[in-house]
């Protein structure tokens, strides 16, 4: 079991998580993921890294409640254990030997590329970052950001913070005045990806894109997260979730996104129905384990 | 003929074994084979003749005492024979289910020569079920007076040692069972959040419940293996760290070949096609089929085509039956040349499923919006045969024709993950990522690091994997008493 140790709304869509799970924040690096699974009934579902700290034993996860467990787990509370936290999977960004480099976060996946453009800065690379959110109540983590990039701009679709637009405008701005950047990092929607690989192509600029399809066990076993780049299909869990982003076929992800999408319909609305029903207390299914009881498999 | 202390049933036929009926079974994950009753297993026990040479031990690759142990079964003494069985085989309850009998033990078996085989797989099942409803575990049986006496009284040569065992299929829980038995400290890490390998995430309920799976681990807790689930090794903990920085002398790798295999044609990542790793891991270890109340979906069509001839290709198919398809097995050899076992073909043709022999997929067939309408196959006929004996089957020009479907699941076979290969300097692998191995010790090219089952042979079978974690435990055993 893995206790949780602190919850935080960062807006209305959006949790941040500690976690205590001490055998992975040894070994977690930016860009790798885990996978957790609420209880016995649960789903096993992926999500990344935002923060860890090895003296602590803690991993930070954030996330959106956009379904049935994510909701769920939106509702959890510091004290109550997941009772699978699987890690670290995926392969760590390459980001190593950057000098200057670009980090863009759309929506939630500014929280993805945060660990990142730290990273980056820590390591002596000048990162700007670009973050894009529907409007300024959802904008993510700008203390953060703010002390740790070069340049730092947000957007939203609907100028609520005074900079209407998407995030390709000043990514297409600031390389057209000469920021010489040898890595574009993009994480967020899938088309939000497909525009920034579109803009940095022309200038040939190395471009990562972290992908994040459907994934069962995240262990390269079930082929549920291939993602087609270049001619052959890639399994986003063991060959990723980093993949050239002038090669990766957006569409195809796109088009394999929507697989279950009408079964994540049925599984949201019980959920909704449920957590309505239980009026936001806790869904009481979950052991009170005390924190900083050490966080092991089963 | 040797003297029996049994009248012979001369029936040429098996016992029929107890089922569900198929109209019912194919709407639900329920067991299909119910089990002998007492009477049943002592009249198919009595078919056996006690042949003094026993080719049938031949057949079984860990050696279980058939003739002695059916003999027990015909006089009704059914503790004497668990403990007979039990002593060879640790997990009798899943061999007696699982095993391919028809080209093992039983495929050997003299009075398969005119009539069938003895059910020597359905006699252990029976008494492997029938201890466990008696509550007997092995070291009781075991302690029984004279019978089987050996394995778990063995001496505990490696007291003090530890050793870490990665995967938990069969081949791990066998090494597990067989190292603690020497008193050796055992953890196993396994990747997934169950314990049990393929038997948890790919054989499905209806064919091997997961309660059984679960008791059999659970016997092994007893025993004192400790097991750490949520752990994948080469990510979280690479062997190295293991021997050097976590204190174990050994380690046994396990992993199995659970990567999938694609056939490389067209379409083939169209919406409603998948791997039968997809499909089995979200019915099996995700339990999908009874989504809402549990949270994981598995899509399943109206009708769907499952490309393959094996075990997981039968698995699928009566997989995607249970979850509503009207389903069809594509293959491309005939039924002679199919690898599942045969009480499986012959369930799922019960239950249902077609089949189209001879033929292979050319193209998978899709709508605008990328989901799956049809898959175009072609006729094939049998050549030459190839290296593995079986004829070749080659295409018939312009046969190709379509087949309306939505839903296709790929199960054409599976290779070796190739994360440890990765992650373990100074272990040798062969160009298809198998682990190599000593056929004999397990020892690995790296000193201290064993492997056996799947990961070192390709996908097989589970007695062949429970052989090579014996073999192992046995291997483990002489490297670390040899080193002291
Ligand atoms: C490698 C990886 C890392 C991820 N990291 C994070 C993270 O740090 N924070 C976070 O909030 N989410 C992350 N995700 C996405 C997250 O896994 C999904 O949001 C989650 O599985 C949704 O589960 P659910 O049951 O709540 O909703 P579901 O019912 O599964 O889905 C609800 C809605 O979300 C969409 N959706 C489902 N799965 C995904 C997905 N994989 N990506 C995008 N949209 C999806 C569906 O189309 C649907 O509209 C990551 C995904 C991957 C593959
Ligand atoms: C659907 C299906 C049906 C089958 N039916 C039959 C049958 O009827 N009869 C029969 O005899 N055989 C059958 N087989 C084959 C049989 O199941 C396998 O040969 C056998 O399970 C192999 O055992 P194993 O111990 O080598 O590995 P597996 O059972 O494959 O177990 C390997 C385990 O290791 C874990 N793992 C992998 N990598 C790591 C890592 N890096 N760190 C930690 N853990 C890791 C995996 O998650 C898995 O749990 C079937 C196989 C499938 C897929
Ligand atoms: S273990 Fe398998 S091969 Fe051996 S006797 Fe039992 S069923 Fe036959
Ligand atoms: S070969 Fe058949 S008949 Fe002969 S001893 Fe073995 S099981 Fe009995
Ligand atoms: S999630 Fe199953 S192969 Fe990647």
């Amino acid at each position: 079991m893995y206790p949780i140790l602190s919850t935080e709304a960062l807006n209305s869509e959006v949790t941040r998580m500690v976690v205590q799970a001490p055998e992975i924040a040894n070994k977690i690096l930016p860009g790798q993921f885990i996978m957790l699974r609420i209880d016995e009934k649960g789903e096993r579902i992926p999500l990344t890294m935002n923060a860890c700290d090895p003296e602590k034993g803690t991993v930070t996860i954030i996330f959106q409640a956009v379904g049935a467990t994510t909701m769920r787990l939106a509702q959890m509370k510091a004290g109550e254990c997941l009772l699978d936290f699987a890690g670290p999977l995926g392969n760590p960004t390459e980001l190593e030997g950057s000098k200057r480099a670009c980090v863009i976060g759309g929506g939630l996946g500014t929280a993805i590329a945060f660990p990142q453009a730290k990273w980056l800065a820590d390591h002596g690379c000048k990162v700007d970052v670009i973050t894009g959110f529907r409007n300024k109540d959802l904008v993510l983590l700008e203390d953060e950001i703010a002390a740790c990039a070069y340049r730092y701009k947000v957007m939203t679709d609907d100028g609520s913070n005074g900079n209407k637009g998407v995030v390709t405008a000043p990514l297409q701005e600031w390389i057209e005045e000469g920021a010489d950047y040898d890595l574009v990092l993009a994480v967020g929607p899938v088309i939000m990806m497909k525009f920034v690989a579109a803009t940095t192509r022309p200038h040939g600029i190395k471009t990562l894109v972290s992908m994040n399809p459907l994934m069962v066990d995240g262990t390269g076993m079930c082929g549920g997260c291939r993602v087609k780049v270049g001619d052959e299909y890639k399994h986003a869990c063991v060959d990723g979730p980093d993949f050239d982003g002038h090669l990766v076929d957006f569409d195809d992800a796109m088009r394999r996104g929507v697989m279950y999408r009408e079964f994540e319909g049925t599984a949201r609305e019980i959920m909704a129905a449920k957590l309505a029903a239980s009026e936001g207390r806790d869904c009481g299914e979950h052991a009170q384990t005390p924190a900083g009881e050490e966080g092991k498999g089963e | 003929m040797p003297r029996l202390n049994y009248e012979p049933n001369r029936s040429k036929e098996k016992t029929p074994m107890p089922s569900l009926e198929p109209a019912y079974r194919a709407t639900c994950f329920e067991e299909v084979a119910l089990g002998y009753t007492e009477e049943d297993a002592i009249n198919e026990a009595r078919r056996c003749i006690q042949c003094p040479n026993s080719p049938c031990v031949e057949g079984c690759p860990v050696g279980v005492p058939i003739p002695s142990f059916v003999a027990q079964v015909a006089e009704g003494n059914f503790a004497e024979a668990f403990a007979l069985v039990k002593d060879a085989n640790a997990l009798p309850a899943i061999c007696g289910r699982v095993c391919p009998q028809e080209t093992q033990c039983e495929g050997k078996c003299t009075r398969g020569r005119n009539g069938d085989p003895v059910g020597i797989g359905r006699l252990e099942r029976f008494v492997a079920d029938w201890a466990m409803e008696q509550g007997i575990t092995s070291s009781e049986a075991n302690s029984e007076e004279g019978v089987g006496a050996g394995s778990d009284a063995a001496a505990k040569t490696l007291a003090g040692k530890k050793v870490a065992v990665v995967g938990s299929g069969p081949a791990s829980l066998t090494c597990a069972g067989e190292l603690v038995k020497r008193g050796c400290e055992v953890t196993v890490y396994e990747a997934l959040h169950k314990v049990g390998g393929v038997l948890s995430y790919g054989i499905p309920e209806f064919r091997l419940p997961k309660d059984l799976v679960a008791r059999e681990v659970s016997a092994l807790s007893d025993a004192g293996v400790t097991f750490e689930v949520n752990a994948l090794v080469g990510k979280l903990y690479t062997i190295d760290e293991l021997m050097e920085e976590r204190g174990f002398d050994a380690v046994f790798v396990g992993t199995g070949a659970g990567l999938p295999s694609y056939l490389g044609i067209e379409g083939e990542a169209a919406n409603g096609v998948m791997v039968a790793n997809e499909l089995l891991t979200r019915v099996n270890l995700m339990k999908a089929y009874l989504f809402p109340e549990y949270d994981t979906p598995v899509y399943a069509g109206k009708k769907c085509v499952v490309v393959g001839g094996g075990n997981v290709a039968m698995d699928a198919a009566r997989t995607a039956l249970r979850l509503g398809a009207d389903t069809t097995i594509v293959y491309r050899r005939s039924m002679e040349e199919m690898p599942a076992r045969a009480e499986e073909i012959h369930h799922a043709e019960e239950e249902g499923v077609n089949f189209q022999l001879l033929t292979n997929p050319t193209r998978i067939l899709t709508n605008d919006a990328g989901w799956v309408t049809g898959i175009e196959c072609v006729r094939m006929e049998l050549g030459e045969p190839d290296a593995s004996g079986r004829r070749r089957p080659v295409p018939v020009e312009g046969s190709e024709f379509v087949i309306d479907v939505d839903m296709v699941v790929i199960a054409v076979g599976s290779k070796t993950n190739p994360l440890i290969a990765q992650t373990t300097p100074g272990l040798d692998v062969t160009s298809r990522n198998l682990v190599v191995a000593d056929e004999e010790t397990c020892a690995t090219s790296k000193p201290g690091v064993f492997a056996g089952g799947d990961t070192v042979i390709g996908a097989a079978t589970v007695i062949l994997a429970m052989g090579a974690g014996k073999r192992a435990a046995a291997g483990i055993e002489k490297y670390l008493t040899e080193q002291a």
